[in-house]
């Protein structure tokens, strides 16, 4: 078999194997983000998602006294959607032993049913259609049949909103005129810093506790990860328990052991005043719990890949700092550090991303609330809560930028081969 | 000096060893205890110079001996946690093997014993609040589950588990929850969830990392790449169109709507790994078996896969701890009590009012598996982890 033959099929075969993984990542990853930028650019609420269409409501207006009478139903064609709605077309069988008298136009009878066509409705008009009908002895017959003992059969033509709408530059004029758009970018950033630095040096910390050797240091190790595999909706749930100013078990230890008078709000306060020095501080409480929470989440990550990072340091280098006479704190200062200082830019570059990106925590914490609202938080708030995807997705466009520009900079400057 | 370095570490073993063991048995045992520091340092000075003047070294272990049962004695009439003389003893004995311990092969005339000391004691610490932090949250989990409220509230410093109730009233929180509050159901919908999505993950992870691995094609290594780059991207950037676009296909509110999503979330990190994994796999091997006239489905089967099962556990785990911890679009996709996934029913479990014991026995519920599993398939996992980096 020739090479090229041979070649040409490894690459048809490698597209098949591939191809499931580049669908689904395509349909649910790619294809959402260019979403992101369409809908960004409409005035398109959560109601919206709902497709336009007419509701046809029956009424009896008259009914017939004795056979050559009038049977009157009318029938009213109702849009109760916010979008319009480009025809409607509706059919209901008429009661038996009945026939037409006078019909709306639009409207005609076949085959014993009455169909009708109406252009529209527009959101919430009405219209409503007037069928006058003879009643036989035939009807009588049957038993006077209630005509709406059928229902009709509803059709409407309309255009989907998510295509029909406009493009508007509204969305990100008002995500700017925000008043909360600064202070937000600012709580995003201080949390995504610190939050990744904390976490950091807390997982630093622990790696050097576990880098020896001794007995039950694979329990500890398994221990310490727990915050970070345990899932986010019991941890979240068990501290915003144990926080609370009421019946948490943090308030009650620290007013027990005397360091505070009165139990503190610590998830739905602002601002703390700390008393430092003859100076008074606004520690921004809120904030600095959910940092610390970020913190005693996330520091199982960095120690984890720390730890093993340490352990892959040669021995010889010690050694050889011991001959050189270094102590201690001169050992980790110029051995140690130096061996880490890759995988902890590229831990940094990650965390930072990732904690840029997080919603689930804050939302279950504080819900965005007591100065804690960051730009994910914010994205839902848009889109959800206040049930304005487009502004919303406008948001969620800028936060995209922001990232790109991590992401830019995480390729450029992450050291090759580490994570 | 020497012995000044003694009497000083003496003292803050003995007081790390009485305050840490006074503060966690009021708090997780509820017992009475409460710390007498001048007895404490008195005594951990005491046991600090005796260590001083003996250090324990690698081929001297006796002052160890020595050290405990002279802080049991020593201990005894002081009663230092004011719980009676059997703790009194064990944590007399217990701080002079710490200040003992603190205290061991130490080159008493070298510059650096004041950096060795500072080191140890700064590790000593570091145990103790780096295994408090990560216990405390949970232990308090379990407890308030098994509290009715107004027990909690007589004292929330105390953490106690009420083991004595007889067992029914024990487990009334759990008993709520499972039958009154549906969480059984619940259970089943995030086990299908977390099951199909690893299963799925699997094979479709196993076929595109083989690929990237073994087959020659143009452009694979910027494909994977690419692939890898939706990793970074955030979920709630997603979450709009795709609330919007589920809606309109009618998936929204399904489970495979979920396990769809899902997929998305764990397949390129599972190609990656997998991938990684293979190319330790001699290619050899395979190469034998195409020549016998296997194909190349058949090579993978027989060949491939079973080289590779440690890394298709960790994948495997990874992905389900994954599906079965996802909060976001579990959250915002379903609206029908019948398919709620555990996540979504905390959150309809929150927003009713129920009382707190409630919402932590159901926490309990939700972490108690992937704990479980956690801790049976730690050494699979942590590779996992690791070669993953697992989001979050």
């Amino acid at each position: 078999m020739r090479r090229g033959g041979l070649k040409a099929r490894e690459a048809r075969l490698a597209f098949f194997m591939l191809f499931p993984t580049f669908a689904i990542v395509l349909l649910i990853v790619i294809f959402p983000v260019v979403a992101d930028f369409w809908i960004a650019f409409k005035d398109i609420k959560l109601g919206d998602l709902r497709p336009p269409r007419a509701v046809v409501i029956e009424r009896v207006k008259k009914r017939p006294k004795a056979p050559g009478d009038e049977l009157v139903v009318a029938y009213r064609v109702e849009n109760r959607t916010k979008n319009p709605v480009l025809s409607t077309r509706f059919s209901d069988p008429l009661p038996p032993g009945t026939s037409p008298k006078a019909l709306p136009p639009g409207c005609r009878v076949a085959a014993g049913a009455l169909s009708c066509a109406v252009p529209g409705p527009k959101p919430g008009e009405r219209k409503e259609l007037v069928v006058t009908l003879t009643a036989t002895e035939a009807y009588f017959a049957a038993g006077k049949p209630n005509p709406r003992r059928t229902r009709p059969e509803v059709e409407s033509r309309a255009k989907n909103p998510l295509l029909a709408k406009p493009f508007t530059l509204q969305n990100f004029l008002r995500v700017f005129k925000d008043p909360e758009f600064w202070p937000m970018l600012k709580v995003t950033l201080a949390y995504t810093l610190f939050g990744t630095g904390l976490s950091i040096l807390l997982g630093l910390f622990a790696a050097q506790l576990l880098a020896v050797r001794f007995a039950g240091r694979q329990v500890l190790r398994g221990l310490f990860l727990f915050p970070y595999v345990a899932p986010v909706i019991a941890v979240a749930f068990v501290w915003v328990f144990l926080l609370d100013p009421f019946s948490g078990t943090l308030n009650a230890l620290l007013l027990k052991y005397g360091f505070i008078q009165q139990p503190i709000p610590f998830l739905s306060q602002r601002y703390f005043p700390v008393h430092f020095f003859g100076l008074t501080l606004q520690l921004p409480l809120a904030l600095t719990m959910v940092i610390l929470f970020e913190g005693w989440r996330y520091f199982p990550f960095a120690f984890l890949f720390i730890l093993a990072r340490l352990q892959a340091i040669p021995t010889e280098l010690y050694e050889a700092a011991k001959v050189d006479g270094a102590g201690v704190w001169a050992t980790f200062r110029f051995v140690t550090l130096p061996q880490l200082a890759g995988i902890l830019a590229t831990l940094f570059l990650l965390r930072f991303i990732w904690t840029f990106n997080k919603f689930d925590d804050i939302f279950l914490l504080t819900g965005g609330a007591a100065g804690t609202e960051t730009i994910t938080i914010k994205v839902y708030d848009y889109a959800f809560a206040r049930a304005d995807l487009g502004l919303g997705a406008a948001l969620a466009v800028v936060l995209f930028f922001i990232l790109a520009l991590f992401l830019t900079v995480y390729f450029r400057y992450a050291p090759k081969g580490e994570v | 000096m020497r012995y000044l370095l003694g009497l000083v570490t003496g003292a803050v073993a003995a007081v790390l060893v009485f305050f840490s063991a006074a503060f966690s048995l009021a708090l997780f045992f509820g017992m009475d205890a409460e710390l007498k520091l001048g007895v404490a340092l008195l005594l951990g000075g005491v046991l600090g110079l005796l260590a001083a003047a003996v250090p324990p070294e690698k081929e001297r272990l006796w002052p160890y001996a020595v050290l405990a049962a002279l802080g049991a004695v020593l201990a005894l009439p002081f009663d230092p946690v004011g719980l009676g003389p059997l703790w009194s003893a064990l944590l007399g004995a217990l701080a002079g093997l710490v200040a003992g311990y603190g205290l061991r092969d130490l080159d008493f005339a070298s510059g650096e014993v004041l950096e060795l000391l500072g080191l140890r004691l700064l590790r000593a610490a570091g145990f103790l609040v780096f295994v408090f932090a990560v216990v405390f949250p949970f232990w308090a989990m379990l407890a308030a589950s098994l509290k009715p409220r107004a027990e909690f509230l007589q004292d929330p410093a105390n953490l106690a588990l009420p083991l004595g109730k007889p067992l029914r009233e024990l487990l009334e929180g759990y008993r709520a929850v499972l039958f009154d509050y549906n969480f059984l159901r619940y259970i089943a919908n995030t086990a299908y969830v977390a099951v199909t999505t690893m299963v799925l993950t699997l094979v479709l992870s196993v076929l595109g990392a083989y690929a990237v691995a073994r087959l020659d094609f143009p452009g694979r290594r910027l494909m994977e790449r690419a692939v890898l780059l939706t990793y970074m991207f955030p979920a709630i950037v997603l979450a709009i169109p795709l609330y919007a676009i589920f809606t309109l296909l009618g998936l929204r509110d399904t489970l495979s709507g979920l396990v769809i999503v899902y997929l998305a979330q764990t397949l390129p990190v599972a190609l990656y790994m997998l991938r990684s994994y293979f190319e330790t796999v001699p290619a050899s091997l395979e190469e034998a078996g195409l020549i016998d006239g296997c194909s190349r489905f058949e090579v993978i089967w027989r060949i491939t896969l079973p080289l590779s099962l440690p890394a298709l556990a960790s994948v495997g785990l990874y992905v389900f701890m994954i599906a079965w911890n996802e909060f976001l679009f579990a959250f915002m996709f379903l609206d029908t009590p019948e398919i709620f996934t555990l996540s979504r029913g905390m959150v309809a479990l929150n927003s009713q009012e129920v009382p707190y014991q409630y919402l932590m026995a159901g926490a309990v519920i939700v972490t108690v598996p992937v704990m479980l599993l956690f801790f049976w398939f730690e050494r699979y996992l942590v590779g996992g982890l690791t070669a993953g980096g697992v989001k979050g």
